[in-house]
Protein backbone atom coordinates (compact mmCIF):
# COMPACT_ATOMS: atom_id res chain seq x y z
CA UNK A 1 0.00 0.00 0.00
CA UNK A 2 2.39 2.86 1.41
CA UNK A 3 4.97 1.95 -1.47
CA UNK A 4 1.95 2.13 -4.32
CA UNK A 5 1.38 5.39 -2.98
CA UNK A 6 4.68 6.22 -3.06
CA UNK A 7 4.87 5.46 -7.21
CA UNK A 8 1.75 7.02 -7.49
CA UNK A 9 3.24 10.39 -6.06
CA UNK A 10 6.28 10.41 -9.10
CA UNK A 11 4.99 12.22 -12.00
CA UNK A 12 5.98 10.09 -14.47
CA UNK A 13 4.69 6.82 -13.31
CA UNK A 14 1.37 9.33 -12.65
CA UNK A 15 1.18 10.73 -15.93
CA UNK A 16 1.05 7.36 -17.65
CA UNK A 17 -1.31 5.52 -14.87
CA UNK A 18 -3.54 8.29 -15.44
CA UNK A 19 -3.09 8.27 -19.39
CA UNK A 20 -4.29 4.35 -19.07
CA UNK A 21 -7.33 5.27 -16.55
CA UNK A 22 -8.97 7.82 -18.50
CA UNK A 23 -10.58 5.76 -21.57
CA UNK A 24 -12.19 3.71 -18.23
CA UNK A 25 -13.41 7.01 -16.83
CA UNK A 26 -14.82 8.43 -20.07
CA UNK A 27 -16.41 5.43 -21.55
CA UNK A 28 -18.69 4.95 -18.45
CA UNK A 29 -18.59 8.47 -17.96
CA UNK A 30 -20.66 8.91 -21.47
CA UNK A 31 -22.81 5.31 -21.00
CA UNK A 32 -24.36 6.99 -17.75
CA UNK A 33 -24.70 10.30 -19.03
CA UNK A 34 -26.74 8.58 -22.09
CA UNK A 35 -28.75 6.45 -19.89
CA UNK A 36 -29.65 8.86 -17.16
CA UNK A 37 -30.96 11.22 -20.26
CA UNK A 38 -32.81 9.01 -21.74
CA UNK A 39 -34.53 8.09 -18.32
CA UNK A 40 -34.91 11.78 -17.17
CA UNK A 41 -36.15 13.01 -20.59
CA UNK A 42 -38.19 10.03 -21.96
CA UNK A 43 -39.42 7.50 -19.17
CA UNK A 44 -39.49 9.52 -15.82
CA UNK A 45 -42.98 10.97 -15.87
CA UNK A 46 -44.42 13.79 -15.71
CA UNK A 47 -44.26 16.36 -12.21
CA UNK A 48 -48.02 16.87 -11.56
CA UNK A 49 -47.14 20.65 -9.84
CA UNK A 50 -44.26 21.46 -11.88
CA UNK A 51 -44.68 20.51 -15.66
CA UNK A 52 -41.95 19.57 -18.25
CA UNK A 53 -39.84 21.79 -16.17
CA UNK A 54 -38.90 20.26 -13.43
CA UNK A 55 -37.07 17.96 -15.89
CA UNK A 56 -33.92 20.20 -15.51
CA UNK A 57 -33.31 18.89 -12.02
CA UNK A 58 -31.46 15.67 -13.50
CA UNK A 59 -29.03 18.67 -14.22
CA UNK A 60 -29.20 21.15 -11.56
CA UNK A 61 -28.77 18.82 -8.50
CA UNK A 62 -26.48 16.58 -9.54
CA UNK A 63 -24.25 19.55 -10.18
CA UNK A 64 -25.14 21.18 -6.73
CA UNK A 65 -23.84 17.99 -5.64
CA UNK A 66 -20.26 18.21 -7.49
CA UNK A 67 -19.80 21.84 -6.69
CA UNK A 68 -19.66 20.85 -2.67
CA UNK A 69 -17.87 17.90 -3.53
CA UNK A 70 -14.88 18.67 -5.27
CA UNK A 71 -14.52 21.83 -3.16
CA UNK A 72 -13.92 18.91 -0.60
CA UNK A 73 -11.86 17.19 -2.73
CA UNK A 74 -9.81 20.34 -3.54
CA UNK A 75 -9.36 21.38 0.05
CA UNK A 76 -8.21 17.85 1.31
CA UNK A 77 -5.76 17.10 -1.81
CA UNK A 78 -4.72 21.17 -0.59
CA UNK A 79 -3.88 19.69 3.10
CA UNK A 80 -2.58 16.64 2.14
CA UNK A 81 -0.21 19.07 -0.19
CA UNK A 82 0.41 21.30 2.60
CA UNK A 83 0.93 18.11 5.12
CA UNK A 84 3.18 15.83 3.21
CA UNK A 85 4.77 18.15 0.56
CA UNK A 86 3.08 15.47 -2.20
CA UNK A 87 3.45 17.21 -5.72
CA UNK A 88 0.40 15.40 -6.74
CA UNK A 89 -1.90 16.34 -4.32
CA UNK A 90 -1.00 20.24 -5.65
CA UNK A 91 -1.85 19.14 -8.77
CA UNK A 92 -5.39 17.50 -8.42
CA UNK A 93 -6.06 20.53 -6.16
CA UNK A 94 -5.06 23.03 -8.85
CA UNK A 95 -6.77 21.19 -12.09
CA UNK A 96 -10.15 20.56 -9.51
CA UNK A 97 -10.82 24.09 -9.10
CA UNK A 98 -11.79 25.13 -12.36
CA UNK A 99 -14.30 22.00 -12.88
CA UNK A 100 -15.82 22.75 -9.48
CA UNK A 101 -16.42 26.37 -10.19
CA UNK A 102 -17.85 25.50 -13.55
CA UNK A 103 -20.04 23.08 -12.05
CA UNK A 104 -21.29 25.78 -9.30
CA UNK A 105 -21.74 27.65 -12.50
CA UNK A 106 -23.89 25.50 -14.02
CA UNK A 107 -25.83 24.45 -10.33
CA UNK A 108 -26.54 28.78 -10.42
CA UNK A 109 -27.19 29.23 -14.28
CA UNK A 110 -29.78 25.77 -14.56
CA UNK A 111 -31.55 27.04 -11.03
CA UNK A 112 -32.28 30.40 -12.92
CA UNK A 113 -33.63 28.74 -15.60
CA UNK A 114 -35.80 26.53 -13.41
CA UNK A 115 -36.83 29.62 -11.43
CA UNK A 116 -38.00 31.88 -14.14
CA UNK A 117 -41.25 28.88 -14.48
CA UNK A 118 -41.66 28.01 -11.23
CA UNK A 119 -41.22 30.59 -8.75
CA UNK A 120 -41.18 33.23 -11.41
CA UNK A 121 -37.74 35.06 -10.70
CA UNK A 122 -34.44 34.37 -11.82
CA UNK A 123 -33.01 35.20 -8.96
CA UNK A 124 -34.31 35.50 -5.21
CA UNK A 125 -32.03 35.68 -2.26
CA UNK A 126 -32.98 32.69 -1.00
CA UNK A 127 -30.25 30.74 1.54
CA UNK A 128 -29.77 27.69 -0.93
CA UNK A 129 -29.01 29.98 -3.90
CA UNK A 130 -27.15 32.27 -1.89
CA UNK A 131 -24.53 30.05 -0.06
CA UNK A 132 -23.63 28.31 -3.88
CA UNK A 133 -22.85 32.33 -5.19
CA UNK A 134 -20.54 32.56 -2.51
CA UNK A 135 -19.06 29.16 -3.15
CA UNK A 136 -18.59 30.28 -6.20
CA UNK A 137 -16.61 33.12 -5.33
CA UNK A 138 -14.89 31.02 -3.13
CA UNK A 139 -13.78 29.07 -5.83
CA UNK A 140 -13.01 32.31 -8.50
CA UNK A 141 -10.90 33.68 -5.54
CA UNK A 142 -8.68 30.42 -4.98
CA UNK A 143 -8.62 30.28 -9.32
CA UNK A 144 -7.47 34.09 -9.06
CA UNK A 145 -4.71 33.39 -6.01
CA UNK A 146 -3.38 30.38 -8.32
CA UNK A 147 -2.66 32.69 -11.44
CA UNK A 148 -1.73 35.71 -9.49
CA UNK A 149 1.43 33.29 -8.15
CA UNK A 150 4.16 32.68 -10.23
CA UNK A 151 6.08 29.93 -9.06
CA UNK A 152 3.37 26.63 -9.59
CA UNK A 153 4.22 25.26 -6.48
CA UNK A 154 3.85 28.16 -3.70
CA UNK A 155 0.82 28.98 -5.34
CA UNK A 156 -0.33 25.55 -4.74
CA UNK A 157 0.46 25.67 -1.25
CA UNK A 158 -1.13 29.37 -0.67
CA UNK A 159 -4.64 28.32 -2.34
CA UNK A 160 -3.87 24.75 -0.31
CA UNK A 161 -4.49 27.81 2.80
CA UNK A 162 -7.10 29.44 0.93
CA UNK A 163 -8.98 26.49 0.46
CA UNK A 164 -8.81 25.23 4.13
CA UNK A 165 -9.78 28.65 5.34
CA UNK A 166 -12.76 28.29 2.93
CA UNK A 167 -14.38 24.88 4.17
CA UNK A 168 -13.93 25.68 7.96
CA UNK A 169 -16.27 28.75 6.36
CA UNK A 170 -18.79 27.00 4.09
CA UNK A 171 -21.17 25.72 6.96
CA UNK A 172 -20.34 28.69 8.62
CA UNK A 173 -21.77 30.79 5.90
CA UNK A 174 -24.41 28.57 4.65
CA UNK A 175 -26.04 28.33 7.59
CA UNK A 176 -25.73 32.36 8.51
CA UNK A 177 -27.47 32.65 5.21
CA UNK A 178 -30.48 30.06 6.41
CA UNK A 179 -31.56 33.09 8.01
CA UNK A 180 -33.50 34.40 5.78
CA UNK A 181 -36.46 32.53 4.62
CA UNK A 182 -36.60 30.31 2.04
CA UNK A 183 -38.28 29.75 -1.23
CA UNK A 184 -36.23 26.92 -1.91
CA UNK A 185 -37.70 23.36 -1.81
CA UNK A 186 -36.06 21.10 1.15
CA UNK A 187 -33.45 18.49 0.41
CA UNK A 188 -35.71 15.89 -1.03
CA UNK A 189 -32.89 13.11 -1.18
CA UNK A 190 -31.14 13.30 2.00
CA UNK A 191 -34.01 13.13 4.21
CA UNK A 192 -34.22 10.75 6.90
CA UNK A 193 -36.93 7.56 6.21
CA UNK A 194 -38.09 7.27 2.75
CA UNK A 195 -36.99 9.67 0.04
CA UNK A 196 -40.27 12.20 -0.86
CA UNK A 197 -39.06 11.55 -4.85
CA UNK A 198 -40.74 9.03 -6.75
CA UNK A 199 -38.36 6.26 -7.71
CA UNK A 200 -38.80 7.00 -11.27
CA UNK A 201 -37.39 10.29 -11.13
CA UNK A 202 -34.61 8.89 -8.47
CA UNK A 203 -33.09 6.26 -10.95
CA UNK A 204 -32.53 8.99 -13.65
CA UNK A 205 -31.52 11.69 -11.34
CA UNK A 206 -28.63 8.88 -9.44
CA UNK A 207 -27.58 7.99 -12.80
CA UNK A 208 -27.00 11.56 -13.99
CA UNK A 209 -24.94 11.91 -10.60
CA UNK A 210 -22.76 9.03 -11.23
CA UNK A 211 -22.42 10.09 -14.52
CA UNK A 212 -20.99 13.68 -13.33
CA UNK A 213 -18.71 11.92 -11.01
CA UNK A 214 -17.28 10.08 -13.72
CA UNK A 215 -17.21 13.21 -15.70
CA UNK A 216 -15.03 15.11 -12.97
CA UNK A 217 -13.21 11.71 -12.80
CA UNK A 218 -11.95 12.07 -16.39
CA UNK A 219 -11.75 15.73 -16.71
CA UNK A 220 -9.42 16.02 -13.44
CA UNK A 221 -7.21 13.05 -14.80
CA UNK A 222 -6.95 15.18 -18.04
CA UNK A 223 -6.20 18.23 -16.15
CA UNK A 224 -3.42 16.50 -14.48
CA UNK A 225 -1.93 15.48 -17.16
CA UNK A 226 -0.95 18.47 -18.78
CA UNK A 227 -0.52 20.42 -15.39
CA UNK A 228 2.09 17.89 -14.75
CA UNK A 229 3.64 18.44 -17.72
CA UNK A 230 3.63 21.92 -17.38
CA UNK A 231 5.53 21.54 -13.60
CA UNK A 232 8.02 18.96 -14.95
CA UNK A 233 8.74 20.61 -18.25
CA UNK A 234 12.10 21.01 -17.38
CA UNK A 235 12.80 17.39 -16.06
CA UNK A 236 14.14 14.55 -18.79
CA UNK A 237 11.34 12.65 -19.00
CA UNK A 238 9.23 15.19 -20.31
CA UNK A 239 11.75 15.82 -22.59
CA UNK A 240 12.11 12.28 -23.87
CA UNK A 241 8.35 12.11 -23.98
CA UNK A 242 7.71 14.60 -26.24
CA UNK A 243 10.92 14.46 -28.62
CA UNK A 244 11.41 10.66 -28.20
CA UNK A 245 14.45 11.44 -30.45
CA UNK A 246 16.38 12.96 -27.79
CA UNK A 247 16.72 9.49 -25.83
CA UNK A 248 18.78 7.97 -28.87
CA UNK B 1 5.77 38.57 33.46
CA UNK B 2 6.03 35.54 31.87
CA UNK B 3 8.75 35.56 29.03
CA UNK B 4 6.88 34.33 26.00
CA UNK B 5 4.81 37.89 26.54
CA UNK B 6 7.59 39.81 26.06
CA UNK B 7 8.31 39.52 22.50
CA UNK B 8 4.34 40.09 22.15
CA UNK B 9 4.06 43.21 23.75
CA UNK B 10 7.17 44.66 22.51
CA UNK B 11 6.06 44.29 18.68
CA UNK B 12 2.42 45.36 20.05
CA UNK B 13 3.96 48.83 21.52
CA UNK B 14 6.18 48.96 17.99
CA UNK B 15 3.16 48.76 16.03
CA UNK B 16 1.56 51.41 18.24
CA UNK B 17 4.60 53.55 18.08
CA UNK B 18 4.65 53.43 14.49
CA UNK B 19 1.27 54.16 13.98
CA UNK B 20 1.37 57.01 16.25
CA UNK B 21 3.99 58.64 14.17
CA UNK B 22 2.09 57.65 10.61
CA UNK B 23 -1.08 59.02 11.59
CA UNK B 24 -2.38 60.48 8.38
CA UNK B 25 -2.34 56.80 7.13
CA UNK B 26 -4.87 55.68 10.07
CA UNK B 27 -6.86 58.81 9.11
CA UNK B 28 -7.28 57.19 5.55
CA UNK B 29 -9.95 54.60 6.12
CA UNK B 30 -11.40 56.36 8.55
CA UNK B 31 -12.17 59.17 6.35
CA UNK B 32 -13.07 56.68 3.41
CA UNK B 33 -15.50 54.88 6.10
CA UNK B 34 -17.27 58.20 6.31
CA UNK B 35 -17.58 58.93 2.99
CA UNK B 36 -19.00 56.42 1.80
CA UNK B 37 -22.00 56.66 4.28
CA UNK B 38 -22.74 59.93 3.32
CA UNK B 39 -22.66 58.85 0.02
CA UNK B 40 -26.20 56.54 0.45
CA UNK B 41 -28.16 59.04 1.78
CA UNK B 42 -26.78 61.41 -1.42
CA UNK B 43 -27.58 58.78 -3.53
CA UNK B 44 -30.89 56.99 -2.46
CA UNK B 45 -32.72 59.59 -0.53
CA UNK B 46 -32.97 61.38 2.16
CA UNK B 47 -35.72 60.41 3.88
CA UNK B 48 -35.44 59.52 7.53
CA UNK B 49 -37.92 56.32 7.36
CA UNK B 50 -35.57 54.73 4.46
CA UNK B 51 -32.42 55.21 5.35
CA UNK B 52 -33.10 53.98 8.85
CA UNK B 53 -34.19 50.77 7.29
CA UNK B 54 -30.79 51.32 5.18
CA UNK B 55 -28.59 52.10 8.23
CA UNK B 56 -27.36 48.93 9.71
CA UNK B 57 -26.53 47.74 6.04
CA UNK B 58 -24.76 50.59 5.16
CA UNK B 59 -23.01 51.07 8.26
CA UNK B 60 -21.57 47.62 8.04
CA UNK B 61 -20.60 47.30 4.55
CA UNK B 62 -18.82 50.57 5.07
CA UNK B 63 -16.94 48.75 7.84
CA UNK B 64 -15.90 45.81 6.24
CA UNK B 65 -14.70 48.30 3.35
CA UNK B 66 -12.96 50.38 5.63
CA UNK B 67 -11.18 47.38 6.96
CA UNK B 68 -10.29 45.92 3.50
CA UNK B 69 -8.62 49.30 3.11
CA UNK B 70 -6.90 49.61 6.06
CA UNK B 71 -5.74 45.58 5.58
CA UNK B 72 -3.14 46.50 2.65
CA UNK B 73 -0.81 47.78 5.27
CA UNK B 74 -1.22 45.30 7.88
CA UNK B 75 2.03 43.25 6.82
CA UNK B 76 3.33 45.48 3.84
CA UNK B 77 5.92 47.38 5.61
CA UNK B 78 7.04 45.10 7.36
CA UNK B 79 7.60 42.43 4.52
CA UNK B 80 9.22 45.54 1.97
CA UNK B 81 11.87 46.27 4.96
CA UNK B 82 12.40 42.13 5.65
CA UNK B 83 11.40 42.44 9.38
CA UNK B 84 8.97 39.96 8.80
CA UNK B 85 11.31 37.59 7.58
CA UNK B 86 13.38 38.21 10.89
CA UNK B 87 10.08 37.69 12.82
CA UNK B 88 9.60 34.58 10.88
CA UNK B 89 12.87 33.51 12.19
CA UNK B 90 12.94 34.21 15.80
CA UNK B 91 12.82 31.65 18.16
CA UNK B 92 9.39 33.02 19.45
CA UNK B 93 5.72 31.41 17.63
CA UNK B 94 5.03 33.34 14.36
CA UNK B 95 1.52 33.09 15.51
CA UNK B 96 1.64 34.69 18.92
CA UNK B 97 3.77 37.75 16.95
CA UNK B 98 1.30 37.59 14.25
CA UNK B 99 -1.73 38.22 17.01
CA UNK B 100 0.57 41.14 18.07
CA UNK B 101 0.05 43.04 14.89
CA UNK B 102 -3.28 42.05 14.05
CA UNK B 103 -4.15 43.23 17.81
CA UNK B 104 -2.52 46.40 17.13
CA UNK B 105 -4.24 47.05 14.10
CA UNK B 106 -7.37 46.10 14.95
CA UNK B 107 -6.76 49.05 17.91
CA UNK B 108 -5.51 51.46 14.53
CA UNK B 109 -8.49 50.65 12.61
CA UNK B 110 -11.41 48.91 14.16
CA UNK B 111 -11.25 50.88 17.86
CA UNK B 112 -12.07 54.28 16.00
CA UNK B 113 -15.01 53.20 14.27
CA UNK B 114 -16.84 52.24 16.77
CA UNK B 115 -16.18 55.36 18.47
CA UNK B 116 -17.18 57.14 15.02
CA UNK B 117 -20.00 54.66 14.60
CA UNK B 118 -22.72 56.52 17.30
CA UNK B 119 -22.31 60.15 14.99
CA UNK B 120 -22.66 58.21 11.82
CA UNK B 121 -25.83 56.37 12.92
CA UNK B 122 -26.92 60.12 13.32
CA UNK B 123 -26.30 60.31 10.23
CA UNK B 124 -28.22 57.88 8.83
CA UNK B 125 -31.41 58.05 11.62
CA UNK B 126 -30.81 54.98 13.25
CA UNK B 127 -33.45 54.72 16.06
CA UNK B 128 -31.76 55.53 19.60
CA UNK B 129 -32.39 51.87 21.10
CA UNK B 130 -30.45 49.98 18.33
CA UNK B 131 -27.29 52.46 18.92
CA UNK B 132 -25.60 49.91 21.92
CA UNK B 133 -26.39 47.13 19.71
CA UNK B 134 -24.77 48.65 16.51
CA UNK B 135 -22.01 49.16 19.00
CA UNK B 136 -22.01 45.86 20.66
CA UNK B 137 -22.02 44.21 16.77
CA UNK B 138 -19.19 46.44 16.09
CA UNK B 139 -17.09 45.37 19.48
CA UNK B 140 -17.42 41.73 18.77
CA UNK B 141 -16.93 42.18 15.01
CA UNK B 142 -14.33 44.45 13.96
CA UNK B 143 -11.77 41.93 15.78
CA UNK B 144 -13.13 39.25 12.90
CA UNK B 145 -12.35 41.66 10.41
CA UNK B 146 -8.78 42.12 11.39
CA UNK B 147 -8.27 38.32 11.95
CA UNK B 148 -9.93 36.68 8.88
CA UNK B 149 -8.32 39.43 7.19
CA UNK B 150 -5.07 38.72 8.08
CA UNK B 151 -4.96 34.95 6.08
CA UNK B 152 -5.40 37.21 3.05
CA UNK B 153 -2.83 39.60 3.59
CA UNK B 154 -0.29 37.06 4.56
CA UNK B 155 -1.52 35.34 1.09
CA UNK B 156 -1.07 38.05 -0.87
CA UNK B 157 1.92 40.39 0.67
CA UNK B 158 4.14 39.61 -2.00
CA UNK B 159 1.89 39.78 -5.14
CA UNK B 160 2.12 43.32 -7.57
CA UNK B 161 -1.92 43.16 -7.52
CA UNK B 162 -2.48 42.16 -4.06
CA UNK B 163 -4.77 44.68 -3.20
CA UNK B 164 -7.47 43.53 -5.48
CA UNK B 165 -7.07 39.82 -5.30
CA UNK B 166 -6.93 40.54 -1.48
CA UNK B 167 -10.91 41.50 -1.52
CA UNK B 168 -11.61 38.96 -3.71
CA UNK B 169 -10.59 36.49 -0.96
CA UNK B 170 -11.58 38.07 1.98
CA UNK B 171 -15.26 39.38 1.28
CA UNK B 172 -16.73 36.04 0.95
CA UNK B 173 -14.60 35.14 4.04
CA UNK B 174 -16.94 38.32 5.63
CA UNK B 175 -20.19 37.26 5.02
CA UNK B 176 -21.45 35.64 8.03
CA UNK B 177 -20.25 38.68 10.10
CA UNK B 178 -22.32 41.01 7.75
CA UNK B 179 -25.60 38.73 8.20
CA UNK B 180 -25.60 38.62 12.07
CA UNK B 181 -24.37 42.14 12.41
CA UNK B 182 -26.44 43.71 10.27
CA UNK B 183 -29.52 41.46 11.44
CA UNK B 184 -28.66 41.89 15.33
CA UNK B 185 -29.25 45.48 14.86
CA UNK B 186 -32.40 45.27 12.65
CA UNK B 187 -33.94 43.33 15.12
CA UNK B 188 -32.84 45.77 18.09
CA UNK B 189 -34.50 48.90 16.28
CA UNK B 190 -38.03 46.74 16.94
CA UNK B 191 -37.16 45.87 20.65
CA UNK B 192 -37.07 42.07 19.83
CA UNK B 193 -33.97 40.18 21.75
CA UNK B 194 -30.72 40.28 19.72
CA UNK B 195 -28.71 37.70 22.18
CA UNK B 196 -28.59 34.85 19.55
CA UNK B 197 -26.62 37.06 16.66
CA UNK B 198 -24.34 38.07 19.63
CA UNK B 199 -23.92 34.61 20.32
CA UNK B 200 -23.34 34.23 17.05
CA UNK B 201 -20.83 36.66 16.52
CA UNK B 202 -18.95 36.07 19.97
CA UNK B 203 -18.60 32.41 18.36
CA UNK B 204 -17.21 33.40 15.18
CA UNK B 205 -14.52 35.71 17.19
CA UNK B 206 -13.22 32.91 19.50
CA UNK B 207 -12.78 30.58 16.13
CA UNK B 208 -11.25 33.29 14.40
CA UNK B 209 -9.25 34.09 17.34
CA UNK B 210 -7.87 30.71 18.03
CA UNK B 211 -7.68 29.43 14.51
CA UNK B 212 -6.64 32.74 12.37
CA UNK B 213 -3.47 33.10 14.14
CA UNK B 214 -1.80 30.02 13.31
CA UNK B 215 -3.41 29.84 9.11
CA UNK B 216 -1.88 33.47 9.11
CA UNK B 217 1.40 32.11 10.30
CA UNK B 218 1.65 29.14 7.60
CA UNK B 219 0.21 31.33 5.25
CA UNK B 220 3.32 33.86 5.69
CA UNK B 221 5.49 31.45 5.36
CA UNK B 222 4.20 30.19 2.32
CA UNK B 223 4.42 33.83 1.03
CA UNK B 224 8.02 34.30 2.44
CA UNK B 225 9.42 30.88 0.83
Amino acid sequence: MWTFLQQLSSPPYFYQLAGRLIPWLAWPCLAFLISGLYYGLWVAPIDYQQGHSYRIMFVHVPAAWMSLFIYMVMAISGGIALIWHMKLAEVIAASSAPIGASFTFLALATGALWGKPMWGTWWAWDARLTSELILLFLYLGIIALNSAIEDKRTASRASAVLGLVGIINIPIIHYSVIWWNSLHQPPSITKFGAPSIHLSMLIPLLLMAVAFKFYYATVVLMRARCEILERERNSHWVGTLITPSQNS
Amino acid sequence: MPHSLIPFLTLLKRDLTLAYRHRGEIANPLLFFIMTITLFPLGISAEAQLLQVIAPGVIWVAALLAALLSLETLFRSDFEDGSLEQMALTPHSLAGLILAKIIAHWIISGLPLILLAPFLSRLLFLPDNAVPTLILTLVLGTPILSLVGAIGVALTVGLRQGGILLSLLVLPLYIPILIFAANAVNVATADLPIAGQLYFLAALLTLSLTLSPFATAAALRISLS
